[in-house]
């Protein structure tokens, strides 16, 4: 379970050694835009050395590689897949990408003995990728779709306004996309890190779209971001009121506080139940 | 003459600067020197050793690197050097 996924630019030592006390729920090691073309060696090695010397188990650990069509990706791969890293980020992702991606993780996991298989997370950056966001969800290995707002204002030729109208859309057909598989709808990052009330705005936002986790691009995003993903307590007395009373009735329909309660609304109190569980806010 | 150079000046990072030279030498400044030199010297001769290399200059700007940081600069100028030379 993500609500929080933070990146952190692969060239940076000061950040990288201070990865796991952020409280994120998953660092994304970011070889792409973060790094300058004539630093890629530096920040793969970097990379590289970090993870040897501090395997991180409690966190998720997320490599953004390079684009696949780029001269790095597959130099990014073999040096970054192993069993220290559980996901890598595809920039620019497609169907055809990342059906290469999952050949070349294969042979990968096959050549180096791994004990895990790497799971997927596509960024969806292009109109073509919105629009043909069902078909990536359903790619090998995908288990999330994140989207980059950022690149995608860029497409629309339009710019990026704290309403965010503009990627409405978007927003909305990458989480029917990703709801459909059952993965994650991951939110794209808010740019200025020092607005943090603007963050918790257009993380409610999204989070009320089906949102399920949003990026984040400083470590002072993250509480902000983890707060807003996670089940409030009045949520949590509700769900478990609502299962309280499903156990006394014994019946598929039933009343709570005046409200109807049938089984879709049970499902979403158990899940968001799961949750709180999974994150601690209540006991098991 | 031909170098390579990796890393930065930044804080927790370090720049190192090779170049070929007809023996081991290894120079550290490092605002730390009396607490890690030996240290950073240690990790310079491991990776070296690994690398299987016995004579090079390795000029080492450290501004309070960890040991994987060190290897991994090293690593990269070492490779810059060797591509400069190619």
């Amino acid at each position: 379970m993500r609500r929080s996924l933070l990146f952190i630019p692969a060239d940076s030592p000061a950040m990288m050694q201070n990865a796991d006390v952020f409280d994120a729920d998953a660092i994304i090691f970011d070889l792409e835009d973060a790094v300058l073309p004539a630093e890629k060696d530096a920040a793969l090695s970097l990379l590289d050395q970090y993870l040897q010397a501090y395997p991180l188990s409690a966190t998720e650990i997320m490599v953004r590689i390079n684009p696949l069509d780029s001269p790095y990706a597959e130099r990014d791969l073999k040096q970054v897949v192993s069993d220290q890293i559980d996901t890598i980020v595809l920039p620019k992702a497609d169907v055809n990408a990342l059906k290469r991606l999952d050949a070349i993780l294969a042979k990968l996991e096959t050549s180096t003995g791994m004990t895990k298989t790497i799971k997927v997370i596509a960024l969806i950056e292009t109109p073509s990728a919105v629009l043909d966001a069902p078909s990536i969800a359903q790619a090998p290995r995908v288990d999330g779709l994140l989207l980059g707002g950022e690149d995608l204002a860029t497409s629309l030729e339009v710019e990026r306004t704290s309403q965010g109208m503009e990627i409405l859309l978007a927003r909305s057909l990458l989480v029917l996309a990703a709801k459909a598989k059952g993965i994650d709808a991951i939110d794209t990052p808010y740019v200025n890190s020092r607005d943090l009330d603007g963050l918790g705005h257009d993380a409610r936002g999204a989070k009320g779209l089906g949102m399920n986790a949003k990026s984040c691009i400083h470590p002072n995003q993250v509480e902000t971001v983890n707060l807003c993903f996670s089940p409030t307590a009045s949520e949590i007395a509700y769900a478990q009121k609502i299962i309280a009373l499903k156990e006394t009735h014994g019946k598929g329909v039933f009343a709570v506080d005046g409200k109807m309660v049938d089984a879709p609304v049970l499902k979403r109190a158990e899940r968001l139940l799961q949750k709180a569980r999974h994150w601690n806010l209540v006991k098991p | 003459m031909k170098t390579g150079i990796a890393g930065s000046v930044s804080s927790h990072d370090c720049l190192i600067t090779v170049r070929p030279h007809d023996r081991l030498e290894i120079i550290i400044e490092s605002l730390v020197y009396a607490q890690f030199g030996k240290q950073i010297e240690s990790v310079i001769n491991e990776t070296l050793h690994a690398l299987g290399i016995q004579t090079l200059f390795v000029h080492v700007n450290d501004r309070g690197a960890l040991d994987y940081a060190i290897k991994a600069r090293l690593i990269t100028a070492i490779k810059r050097l060797e591509e400069d030379d190619a």
